[in-house]
């Protein structure tokens, strides 16, 4: 016999208190006492019905106000599966218990009233099943009794849920049409619906694949205690999250990465040929190696990611909010050590699946967040591996738990790691004003990463010919870009200055502070100036965070480019009309560690672009 | 090659989460103590108990409240447990809390020192310094307590705030607190009647004769058998007779009612509740107080 936890979410006025007590009725688990006190219950409060909330709201509270508060176990059994349900109150701190109950489900199921079809509610439940990462959703459309069993309110249901699941990484979802106060497609099948031909609620229940949560390939075995009981033996008790594991197998121990042979695994049934996921056991080593609790015993071949910075989604549970400022006792397998807030980087709306920019989390917020521990974390992304990508947070102050966190993957590069704040000498009393929408939000949205491409060189070398070729590209791929070209910013914004060295530098400066603002709104943006001074080029490399610089040195020899001279430009030079041109009467410092150089006399632009395309997808600024 | 069956019995999964908690009691807290009854539900506590810490010695005593008014063959029992298991053994007696004036007996013949074991309880776990005490509740039992954490706080009066738990997801028991404070800690919350004794049958685990059919002096009160003894008294019209009976709870003899019943093995009592009508706490008074009695006295600092 197998077992299935599965979460309820609902209000009482989609049924779901009558849905359980019917399925609770219909597999003898309500017994005649419980029947009789739900019956004297009623009686007390005056009810004409029987409310089977009596059943599952067992606090005084719960009672006296009508509301259920806490997230209610219930069991259940069937000749084929025993049941564990998770029962999440509808109302009050909705996604705290919806997420506590969810966390240990393989299957949710959620409740649509058929009169009113696909509410806020409904898709909330959908979004939290999704975000939990619950394999199996089973949208229960109730009360079809009250639309007379109608096919069509079905359908048109179904089809609304569908449009708004495909919005959400659900990886199954199954659709059933019930009145639980009837009976209808609970435990039997459905006289009223001849033209339903799917499985019963209790069907489905019955038959939907376990264990599709569980990892079976990562092994993981965090150390609960070490077992010492004698001088001749030592060992390490824990539970197996994921993976399976064999005598003779070579492991690694995180974080000191010693690395022994397994010698046993000891239960008081006597030692096991092999342990898989759930399982609870005492490891004994080939080698004498210092372990304690909080360590993590993995296979040699396949280590968990390891990093001090994460990003995570966090479901705030606490009254208290979240202080972006304070730390945090983290919770992860059977380790504790401290976290700081590194960033919040958005809150979302439950309701409406929107990112809001949040200064903090509230009481049954989601936020995502970038996360600081002390020491290095070993996890794996929760969509791997649910045990491993889990944790909780703890107010050091009060002990309580106050976040639900999920990792979703390390931290990605250095400049998101460090504040991109510049320093700057002037205008120090101007408070550098963060748009409250981050550039983190922007990239998750436009699917690229924001960057500047700052292609030098001399006038005429083809700085604008590859730009605007590439920026075409670019454009057609859907990547927001923004160009900065040297001829058009001196008709406006630099039209008051000319090119002494001095203004040179200013014309540089004014350019990489605007290339610096359309970055951090998540724009690609390409700067196309001759640039030839090699400190001005570093200082508005300097503006911008560390791997999102690129200079391109677009190189052309002089004797092409005398030859070319589109604009007639180097004849006039050459004649002495223009003082202080590039190449021929004023310096051109070639750079000495470009990103990439292009030798536009050697290569098409088409060539270049693509030389330039292949280096911005090796870079990670975009990821096709 | 075997194939192995990945898919664990339910069974299995249930021993698995109680060992895994039992685990992190010792190692989240300083002083833990198990507090046994002699039920069914403590001695298989006991069990999961070698079992976590296997090849081990259990890494914490036992402790009994003794009401006074326990049935003899459930101390016989204990005493005989712990002799093979080799665990330390802690009695408090609820006749020392009346003695030294910190309670005092209910009167007449429905008395019951049910409520008065709290006081008991609790100054025993601050004798003994207990930060975190292990018991058999379990979440199919009573309403209440299936709103019932692993890990439930206790202020520092031992007293239960049901609507400010601190929530418990995925395997992740958060075990910190403060001075004073302890946890009662429930390893087999998810656990059902018929899966205690499916496991009792699966190990073949001895259980006190109590359980079982055995011939004794009855008499009837509010529709439940209670046994006779020197304990109770009887209202008029309250007459003893001899019958076939066995227990599904084991508490004091003044509160724990029998049932009819000829069950005398663990297959029998497992067909024996397949088609009851009555949960096991229908033979127990001291939940039928009030509504909400379990709750009231959770809150209170009850097991």
């Amino acid at each position: 016999m197998e077992l299935l936890r599965f979460t309820t979410a609902g209000s009482v006025d989609d049924g779901k208190s009558t849905l359980i007590g019917r399925l609770l009725l219909d597999s003898k688990a309500i017994l005649e006492d419980q029947w009789e006190a739900v019956e004297r219950a009623s009686r007390q409060r005056g009810d004409a019905y029987l409310d089977l909330a009596l059943l599952t709201d067992g606090l005084r509270a719960e009672r006296e106000q009508g509301i259920t508060i806490d997230v209610a176990y219930r069991f259940f059994a069937t000749a084929r599966r025993k049941f564990i349900i998770a029962d999440t109150p509808g109302h009050i701190q909705y996604t705290r218990n919806m997420v506590t109950g969810a966390s240990t489900a393989e299957l949710a199921i959620v409740l649509i009233d058929a009169r009113h079809g696909v509410v806020t509610q409904s898709k909330r439940h959908g979004f939290l099943a999704a975000l939990l990462q619950i394999p199996h959703v089973l949208v229960a459309v109730n009360k079809m009794d009250l639309v007379d069993f109608s096919q069509t309110a079905f359908q048109s249901i179904v089809a609304e849920y569908q449009a708004f699941a495909s919005k959400l990484t659900v990886q199954d979802i199954t659709y059933i049409p019930i009145s639980a106060l009837h009976g209808d497609n609970v435990v039997d099948k459905s006289v009223a619906m001849p033209w339903y031909d799917g499985p019963t609620l209790l069907h489905h229940l019955e038959n939907v694949k376990t264990g599709s949560s569980r990892n079976l390939v990562d092994f993981r075995f965090p150390v609960q205690m070490a077992v010492r009981p004698h001088q001749n033996f030592r060992g390490f008790a824990g539970q197996v999250l994921s993976g399976t594991l064999t005598p003779g197998e070579e492991v690694v121990v995180l974080p000191s990465g010693k690395t022994s042979r397994v010698r046993t695994l000891t239960t008081l049934d006597g030692d096991l040929a092999e342990v898989a996921a759930g399982d609870a056991v005492v490891l004994t080593l080939e080698d004498e190696i210092d372990i304690s609790r909080g360590d993590m015993i993995v296979r040699r071949n396949n280590l968990p990611q390891s990093a001090s910075q994460f990003e995570c989604i966090l479901c705030w549970l606490s009254e208290k909010p979240l202080d972006v400022q304070g730390s945090y006792i983290l919770q992860h397998t059977t380790r504790q050590l401290r976290a700081f807030v590194a960033e919040l980087n958005y809150r979302i709306d439950v309701d409406t699946l929107h990112r809001e920019a949040a200064t903090t989390l509230q009481l049954n917020d989601i936020g995502r967040v970038r996360l600081t521990t002390t020491q290095p974390l070993f996890y794996d992304p929760y969509q791997i591996n649910r045990a491993t990508g889990s944790f909780i947070l703890i107010d050091p102050f009060t002990n309580a738990t106050v976040a639900a966190g999920m990792i979703r993957r390390r931290a990605q590069e250095l400049d998101e790691l460090v504040g991109s704040e510049p320093e700057r000498s002037r205008s120090s009393n101007v408070v550098w004003e963060s748009s409250a929408l981050t550039r983190a939000m922007r990239e998750e949205r436009n699917r690229h990463k924001g960057g500047i491409l700052w292609f030098t060189g001399l006038s005429g070398s083809g700085k604008s010919t590859v730009a605007r070729l590439l920026e075409r590209r670019l454009f057609a791929a859907g990547v927001q870009t923004f160009s900065l070209d040297g001829d058009n910013v001196r008709h406006g914004l630099n039209g008051d200055l000319g090119f002494s060295a001095a203004d040179r530098k200013e014309n540089i400066r004014r350019v990489a502070e605007v290339a610096k603002l359309a970055l951090e709104h998540g724009h690609l943006v390409l700067c196309t100036f001759i640039s030839p001074f090699a400190a001005d080029r570093a200082f508005a490399r300097s503006l911008t965070p560390a791997g999102r610089f690129f200079e391109i040195y677009v190189k052309c020899t002089l004797e092409v480019l005398k030859r070319r001279d589109p604009k007639g430009l180097y004849a006039r030079a050459l004649r002495g009309e223009i003082p202080e041109f590039t190449g021929v009467s004023s310096p051109y410092e070639e750079p000495v560690a470009a990103e990439l150089v292009v030798e536009t006399d050697v290569c098409s632009t088409e060539e270049i672009v693509e030389a330039i395309w292949e280096e911005l997808l090796r870079r990670g600024i975009l990821s096709f | 090659m075997n194939t192995v069956n990945y898919l664990r019995p339910y069974l299995r999964q249930l021993e698995a989460e109680a060992i895994y908690i039992l685990r992190e009691v010792v190692a989240q807290t300083e002083r833990p103590i198990l507090l046994f009854s002699g039920g069914k539900d403590s001695i298989l506590l006991v069990h999961l108990a070698r079992r976590a810490f296997y090849p081990g010695r259990i890494p914490f005593p036992l402790l009994h409240i003794d009401t006074g008014h326990n049935f003899p063959e459930t101390l016989a029992f204990r005493d005989r447990l712990v002799e093979q298991v080799g665990v330390q053994l802690l009695v408090r007696s609820v006749q020392d809390s009346i003695d030294q004036g910190r309670v005092v007996e209910e009167k007449g013949p429905t008395a019951s020192r049910n409520a008065l074991q709290t006081v008991t309880l609790l100054d025993a776990l601050a004798e003994f310094k207990a930060d975190a005490a292990i018991g058999g509740a379990r979440r199919d039992e009573e309403k209440a307590r299936a709103k019932e954490r692993f890990f439930s706080h206790r202020d520092r009066f031992g007293q239960w705030d049901p609507k400010n738990q601190r929530p418990e997801l995925w395997s992740l028991y958060n075990g910190r607190k403060h001075q004073g404070e302890h946890f009662r800690v429930f390893p087999i919350s998810n656990w059902t009647e018929m899966d205690v004794w499916q496991y009792m049958r699966e190990k073949q685990v001895e259980l006190p004769e109590l359980y079982f059919t055995h011939l004794r002096a009855v008499f009837e009160r509010d529709g439940m058998l209670l046994a006779e003894s020197p304990y109770i008294g009887h209202l008029p019209g309250e007459e003893v007779r001899r019958q076939q009976v066995r227990f599904r709870t084991i508490g004091d003899m003044t509160c724990t009612g029998a049932v009819v019943s000829t069950a005398a093995t663990i297959d029998d009592v497992i067909a024996e509740i397949t088609v009851s009508r009555f949960t096991e706490r229908g033979t127990r008074a001291d939940d039928k107080r009030t509504e909400t009695a379990m709750e009231d006295r959770k809150r209170q600092g009850y097991f």
